[in-house]
This record gives structure tokens, C-alpha cells and sequence, in this order.
């Protein structure tokens, strides 16, 4: 096991060493790019040529990477060019409000879509199984801006009951409630359908046929013998939601005008404000490769009959 | 004969029939749009009411009285055009990736898997307004992003499929023979794979249609006039509140798009599933 941990982490300091230099690459490669960004349109090319020099901007390439990366890992993240404030400050606070939407959405889907794909998937065919089914392909069909368009549509502008968009500074139930809900609806459905052919798979076992014959009620079946392994795989499937819900979030929080690290993201690629965008775009991808490897590691603590050795199809 | 069989199920073929109205929308726009989408005819008008001339606008105009049914329609082909040439260029870098991947093992194996295993860490999203705020927003530029983003996840199904069928008899009859490797892949390997391909292929066009929506959506799709959906979600965001027809009408339309190529994706799935039980 902690070989098996061992590698998977060496894996994913890899990849993260490789993003590193693509998002560098994409952002730093053109330094008169940079310092036109960082100045604004309206600099001369003398301030320009003596930024350039003053942040070491004539070196090599390389020598530039490895220096923004040193400075990275140190958890020194440069300055915002159009906030002025170094984004090492901006962005916990951001974070943490997107960490409360997309806790909250999950807190709403998990249980959600294991009692939908539970249900669906005790009875296959029935037609409990094709509503539910049906339901989650509407969902999962219906992207993050149209679902936020058609809850706004009902809540704000029909009903009146919800605000469309967040406008306290600090934190409102009330503000989340839309963007919470749509999160959790398109993941929703995902997640049920997941579950119900995990859950259908387990009720044709052998072993679940034969607690049927010896006379167990349908609940003792369900709770005692099929959920413990028909949960595997949607548990597992959680983490690698995560993905999904960032890029979920940068679309619901533009547009209910969360302040949370997705508009930070927006707004910082609109502002071309360069350092803000590496550290955003850094951040997101250390999320995603750290639920990987939680997913990877839980996968194989969760089910003991996966070899802790490297999978043969070599899938990460 | 797949096709034929999922479509005997009641949800896909409604699916199916979605899909064909979108498709022939995109291709007989210039028919089927009742007035120019890119010329203001009116006032802002709402739906199902007349303009002041008499005309009917079933669905509204928009807030340069543009007729928002025409732009709905020639809207479909800008989706349709774009995602299906984006998913059909990411399919062929992810075709042959995953069949060089998946023929030859070793060395070219680790490389393209680590390299796809580096952008699938991306958030797509973040991908794109990566990729588009650095080139610019423009058909090719989303073209671009597209198969940039889409590719691995393409190239890593069909590296697992053509590492599959590599195993098999007849592939290792025709590397006796003495054929080509490009041979090999192109015509004993490829055509075996198809079938998940095709689903997966039915479902990527559709989340390419969001893309493209929800960059238009954000305000990085495709430049202005060009009737998008997506794009106008985003100009009538402002007015929605008074006149939610403005995003509630192309909404309906990506969501039908999609969820069009989902049933009918299910469709496909299921049938070749009872195709290869039988």
C-alpha cells in the first residue's frame, strides 16, 4: 500500500510539474506581452523596457520558470496587477467561500443521489427505475447556465422568493441557495445514475439471491448485503466529480455574482492580470490532483480485492 | 442495425428526433428563418405578439429587435458547424494518439499517456478561457481549445480498446502476414472499436455544444453579430429580469440539443449491450 501511495504521489508531482511549465509557457513566453499586461496599454516603451529589467525579464526563458516556480512553491505568488495586493492575500478568502458552495453541493447530491440511484437500482425496469433514470438524463442534459436561467426564472423573477444575484459582502444563506442548487442538480443526476448501476449490478450477485431465498426482507437485503459494495464505486466517483464541479463553479458564480475564487478566475483572464491567473489556475489544478490521488488511495482501501500493485491497464 | 434497434426504444427515438430537428435547422437556416437574424426589424417585441407593422414574432425579438426564433435557428448552425468540426478534429488526435498508444506499447505509450494525464488535471473550463483568453476568441481559436481539451480523454478510450483488440487472433494473423502497422491500426484495429466510440462520440458533440455555450455565455465565444446561444444568454442577462423570454428561449435550446444526444446516446449504449448479449 504505501508503495502503491508512494508511486501514485510521484505521479502526481509530476504532472503538477508539468502544468506548472505549460501555464508559464502560455502566460510568461511573450515578455513584452507581459509587461504591456502588468502596465497597461497606455505605457511607453522605455517604462516597459525598464520593468522588464527591473523583474528580471531578460534572462532565459528557463531561468525565468524556474525562478517563478521556486517562488511558488514558497508561497510567493507575485502581485495582482490590477488589484494591486499580493494574490497569496486574495486568494484564501476566496477560496473558502467557494469551499462553502461546493461543501454545500455536495452536502445536497451525495445523499441525494444515493437514495435516487438506490431506489432506481434496487428494482431495475420497474417503473420507479425509468422515472428516476429519466430524470437524472434531464439533468445531467441541462447545462450550469441554463439550469441557474430556469431556477432564476421560477425563484427570482417568478416567485420573487430568492435574490438572482449575491450583493452582501459577507456570507448570506439566501444568496446561496440558488447557485448551491444548481451544483447540485446537474451532479445530482450524474451521480444517481452511477450509483443505480452499481446498485443494479449488486442485486444480481449470487450472494443477495440467496438472502432472498433464505427469506430476508427487502431492507435487511438492501442495508445488510448489497449497499457496503454497491457504494464503491459511486464514493470513488465523488472525488473525480470534483473536476466537474470547478469548472461548474466558475459558471455559477459569474453568474449569480459570487464572489468566490470562479469570478476571481473570470475576472482575473479579463483583466489579463497574469499572476492572479497562475496562482487560480495552479490552485484548481492542485485540487484536481489531490482528490485523484484520495480517489486512487480510497479506491483501493475501499476495495480490498483491487492488488495494490499498479492496475495492468496502467489508468491512473 | 444498432441504430435501428435503439431507436425501437420510445426515448431514444425521441431523442433522435430532436437531434434531426437541430441538424436541419442548421442546414436549411436560410428556409426556415422566418426574418434575418442580423437586422434589427422592430422595437423589442414579445413573444407570440405582432410588431408594429402586423408581422408576428412567435418567439420575441431581442433588445435590438432582432427576431429571436431566426436567431435560434441560424443559432443551431453556428452549434452545429463548430461543435462538430471541433469534436471531429479532437476525434482524430485522439484516434491516433490512442491507436499509436495502444499499438506500440512502451516508450510512445508513457509519453502520450503522461501528456494526457497532464491536461485532463486541467478543469476544463480553466482549459479554455486559458487557451481563448490567450489566442482570442474565434471559430478556429475554439476549434483549438476544443480538441486541446477534449483529445485525452478520446485518445485514453480508444488506447484502452485498441490495447484490447490487440491481444486478439486476427490482429496477430495480419502482424504474421507481414502488414504495415498503420495498416494494422487503420483497418483491423479501428473498425472494432467503433461501437463505444459512437456513444461516446453522440455524447462529446453535445458537451462541445455547451462549451461552446457557456464561452459564449461568459463572453468569450464567438464575435458579435454571429447568432450563438450562448451569447444570448449573455445579452439578455441584463434585461432577464424584466423579460425572461430574452435567456429562457436559447436555454431551451442548447438543453433540448443535448438532452437530444443523450437519450439518444443511451439508446446506442443499450442496444449494443443487448446486440452482443444476444
Amino acid at each position: 500500500m504505501t508503495r502503491y501511495a508512494a508511486i501514485k504521489l510521484a505521479e502526481a508531482l509530476a504532472v503538477m510539474l508539468a502544468v506548472s511549465f505549460l501555464v508559464y509557457l502560455v502566460l510568461e513566453a511573450n515578455a513584452r506581452d507581459v509587461a504591456v499586461k502588468v502596465l497597461g496599454q497606455f505605457s511607453t516603451e522605455p517604462q516597459r523596457d525598464l520593468w522588464l529589467a527591473e523583474n528580471g525579464y531578460n534572462q532565459p526563458f528557463i531561468v525565468r520558470y524556474l525562478r517563478w516556480l521556486w517562488n511558488f512553491v514558497r508561497g510567493d505568488w507575485g502581485v495582482s496587477s490590477h488589484y494591486r495586493e499580493p494574490v497569496a492575500v486574495m486568494l484564501p478568502p476566496r477560496l473558502l467561500r467557494t469551499g462553502i458552495l461546493a461543501g454545500l453541493a455536495l452536502l445536497v447530491m451525495v445523499p441525494a443521489s444515493f437514495v435516487l440511484g438506490i431506489l432506481a437500482g434496487m428494482r431495475e425496469g420497474t417503473r420507479t427505475d425509468r422515472a428516476i433514470s429519466f430524470a437524472s438524463v434531464v439533468t445531467t442534459s441541462v447545462p450550469e447556465f441554463a439550469s441557474a436561467v430556469f431556477l432564476s426564472a421560477i425563484f427570482v423573477f417568478w416567485l420573487g422568493w430568492l435574490p438572482g444575484a449575491s450583493t452582501t459582502p459577507g456570507f448570506a444563506w439566501e444568496e446561496v441557495v440558488l447557485p448551491v442548487l444548481v451544483l447540485a442538480l446537474y451532479a445530482t443526476g450524474y451521480l444517481a445514475r452511477i450509483t443505480r448501476a452499481s446498485m443494479a449490478e449488486v442485486m444480481m450477485q449470487p450472494y443477495v439471491r440467496t438472502a432472498l431465498m433464505k427469506g430476508a426482507s427487502p431492507a435487511r437485503i438492501v442495508f445488510r448485503h448489497a449497499l457496503r459494495n454497491a457504494l464503491v464505486a459511486p464514493i470513488t466517483v465523488i472525488m473525480l466529480q470534483i473536476p466537474w464541479l470547478l469548472s461548474g463553479v466558475i459558471v455559477v458564480e459569474v453568474y449569480f455574482a459570487y464572489k468566490g475564487f470562479g469570478t476571481l478566475l473570470y475576472e482575473a483572464s479579463l483583466n489579463g492580470d497574469v499572476a492572479l491567473i497562475e496562482a487560480c489556475a495552479m490552485v484548481s489544478v492542485l485540487v484536481i490532483v489531490v482528490t485523484q490521488l484520495a480517489s486512487d488511495v480510497l479506491y483501493t482501501l475501499l476495495n480490498p480485492r483491487i492488488s495494490f500493485a499498479r492496475r495492468p491497464d496502467g489508468a491512473a | 442495425m444498432t441504430l435501428f434497434r435503439a431507436l425501437r426504444r420510445p426515448t431514444a427515438a425521441f431523442g433522435a428526433v430532436v437531434v434531426v430537428i437541430w441538424v436541419a435547422c442548421a442546414l436549411f437556416a436560410g428556409l426556415l428563418a422566418p426574418y434575418d437574424p442580423l437586422i434589427s426589424t422592430t422595437a423589442l417585441v414579445e413573444p407570440f405578439s405582432r410588431g408594429p407593422d402586423g408581422k408576428l414574432f412567435l418567439l420575441g425579438t431581442d433588445m435590438l429587435g432582432r427576431d429571436i426564433l431566426s436567431r435560434l435557428i441560424f443559432g443551431a448552425r453556428t452549434v452545429v458547424l463548430w461543435a462538430g468540426l471541433a469534436t471531429a478534429t479532437a476525434y482524430v488526435v485522439g484516434i491516433v494518439g490512442g491507436l499509436a498508444a495502444g499499438f506500440y506499447r512502451g516508450a510512445v505509450d508513457q509519453i502520450l499517456s503522461f501528456a494526457a494525464n497532464v491536461i485532463l488535471s486541467f478543469p476544463v473550463l480553466v482549459l479554455y478561457i486559458l487557451i481563448i483568453v490567450t489566442l482570442g476568441s474565434s471559430g478556429a481559436n475554439i476549434v483549438l481549445a476544443v480538441t486541446f481539451a477534449s483529445a485525452p480523454a478520446i485518445f485514453r478510450i480508444v488506447r484502452a480498446l485498441a490495447i484490447e483488440i490487440r491481444e486478439q487472433d486476427f490482429v496477430n494473423a495480419a502482424i504474421t502476414q507481414g502488414e504495415g502497422a498503420i495498416r494494422i491500426m487503420l483497418f483491423d484495429i479501428l473498425p472494432n472499436a467503433t461501437g463505444p466510440l459512437v456513444v461516446d462520440a453522440c455524447l462529446r458533440v453535445g458537451y462541445t455544444a455547451i462549451t461552446i455555450g457557456i464561452l459564449g455565455f461568459l463572453g468569450l465565444g464567438l464575435p458579435p453579430p454571429t447568432p450563438d446561444w450562448g451569447t444570448m444568454v449573455n445579452e439578455g442577462r441584463a434585461m432577464a429580469m424584466v423579460f425572461p423570454y430574452l435567456v429562457i428561449f436559447p436555454c431551451l435550446a442548447i438543453s433540448s440539443l443535448m438532452l437530444g444526444l443523450s437519450l439518444l446516446a443511451d439508446g446506442l449504449r443499450e442496444a449494443s449491450r443487448e446486440g452482443s448479449r444476444a
